[in-house]
């Protein structure tokens, strides 16, 4: 074993118990000097209760705007080795699917450029490189795209989309996720790798509204997929589910809309009060499945709390076919005119959550472009003082 | 007037960048804002995107990071 440089007693009673610990995976790679002096500041960190990462800066690669993380030790005097412990996104695969010579390269491409500890993957989906100096970024960058590979976003930009495993593993998806998130990846290049905007833009692609990627709390734009047409319903399997599944208590009491009725032998559901919240299907997977027509709602606004409060995205298109011949010309249309909208009038670190509920909702799709549907409204009014428009006063004079 | 070219609007863009060197950071929407007010009709948002491209590719400009993302001029 490795000998430690620094006596770490604090980051030591993070190795108890039986659950995964960052420490002890860190201390694997404690050969290499960079990951010494990391366990040496993260123990003084734990100390002082305060981070001795500095953030931020010039370093990238030529050409790009996002992809590199700048960051130095404000210690560095004392631990010389990660005076720059720069974080690098990388571009991760649809779904995260890879194959262990895909993962073997950019494990070797890491190893020889900087600590070789990572992080699979970050909160957005990239594969995080965690630590190198300013001189090796642009070798490491050379490497990445010569084995296929490129970075992601950071910034002000979009961020690197991401998917759920959606079609490829997943019988609910109602579209190809993992096609139209490399399809949005690869159309928005110039605006995920040129940052242009007045703070991030996150898309994320769920394939049903289980929402696997949780994209309604993590993304500004979330493609969920949905149905329009019926459940489909096998009678038989939902007999069989009735001998070991109390179908009263269980699926129609928890419906949010009270629209499934059991007689005790035919489900019955009424698909026009369904707000598609997938619990009955879970329940009974064998016996019920998402319609036939299948597609996405479009939701707008959600993100996580870093600068505001945390938001949710709100229905902004109910349905949107996802065929992939159509090559997702209307969802790109939509995102380009939201882009140029909130490019030209949000405020520095305003996300378009906050944006929408600064100019409001009805002047923001007035701008956009699009009618205001009833499916738009997040929850009904609370507010008892109403407040008529004078022409309704006069028409009634 | 004769049609503004993109490097007509890569320069004007270096020259704003410079001059506000160590007073103010610019955002490229901001870059790009005031190159739309220079030029008038004849710039658009496209055309300040392809410029500001050719002045970060060729490493006259780069990005910054400070809490949100900014054009400025390259360390000596």
């Amino acid at each position: 074993m490795t000998e430690m440089k620094y006596k770490t007693p604090l980051l030591d009673e993070l190795e108890k118990g039986p659950w995964p610990s960052f420490v002890k995976e860190i201390k694997k790679e404690a050969h290499r000097p960079m990951v010494q002096d990391v366990l040496g500041q993260v123990e003084r960190s734990y100390e002082e209760h305060i981070s001795h990462w500095k953030h931020g800066g010039l370093v990238g690669v030529m050409g790009y705007g996002g992809g590199v993380i700048g960051r130095y030790s404000d210690l560095a005097h004392e631990f010389t080795n990660v005076a720059e412990f720069h974080t690098h996104r990388v571009n991760q695969p649809s779904a995260w699917f890879y194959t262990s010579d895909a993962l073997r390269t950019l494990c070797d491409i890491w190893d020889r450029h900087g600590s070789g500890l990572t992080n699979m993957h970050g909160s957005t989906g990239d594969i995080v490189f965690l630590g190198s100096t300013t001189q090796a970024i642009e070798p490491l960058f050379k490497d990445l795209t010569a084995a296929g590979w490129d970075l992601g976003g950071s910034g002000s930009n979009m961020r690197t989309p991401s998917c759920c495993v959606g079609p490829a593993r997943c019988e609910w998806a109602c579209y190809d996720t993992l096609d139209a998130c490399y399809n949005i990846t690869q159309n928005f290049q110039d605006e995920l790798h040129r940052p242009f905007f007045p703070y991030k833009w996150k898309f994320k692609f769920a394939g049903c509204p289980n929402d696997c990627v949780a994209s309604i709390a993590r993304s500004d734009c979330s493609v969920m997929g949905t149905w329009r047409d019926e459940i489909q319903v096998n009678q038989a399997k939902v007999l069989e589910y009735a001998k070991t599944v109390d179908i009263e208590n269980e699926i129609c009491d928890f419906c949010p809309t009270r629209c499934i009725e059991w007689d005790g032998k035919t489900l019955e559901i009424d698909n026009s009060n369904c707000v598609k919240c997938m619990h009955c299907i879970n329940v009974l997977p064998k016996a019920l499945k998402p319609g036939k027509d299948r597609g996405a709602t479009i939701l707008i606004g959600g993100k996580a709390p870093i600068v505001g409060g945390a938001l949710l995205c709100s229905v902004f298109v109910p349905f949107l076919e996802m065929d992939p011949d159509s090559d997702y010309e209307d969802l790109k249309e939509l995102t380009e005119a939201i882009w140029d909208l909130w490019g030209e009038h949000g405020k520095m670190r305003e996300r378009v959550g906050e944006f929408i509920q600064r100019v409001g909702m009805s002047n923001f799709l007035e701008e956009i472009g699009l009618d205001p549907i009833p499916e738009m409204v997040m929850a009904p009014r609370s507010n008892p003082y109403i407040f008529f428009d004078d022409e309704i006063f006069e028409t009634e004079e | 007037m004769a049609d503004v070219t993109v490097d007509q609007v890569a320069d004007a863009m270096f020259d704003l960048v410079s001059s506000m060197k160590g007073k103010r950071d610019l955002k490229p929407m901001d870059v790009s804002k005031q190159m739309m007010e220079k030029f008038g009709d004849e710039v658009d948002k496209k055309m300040c995107k392809k410029a500001l491209r050719t002045l970060i590719d060729s490493g006259r400009l780069t990005y910054k990071y400070a809490g949100g993302s900014y054009v400025t001029l390259p360390e000596a």
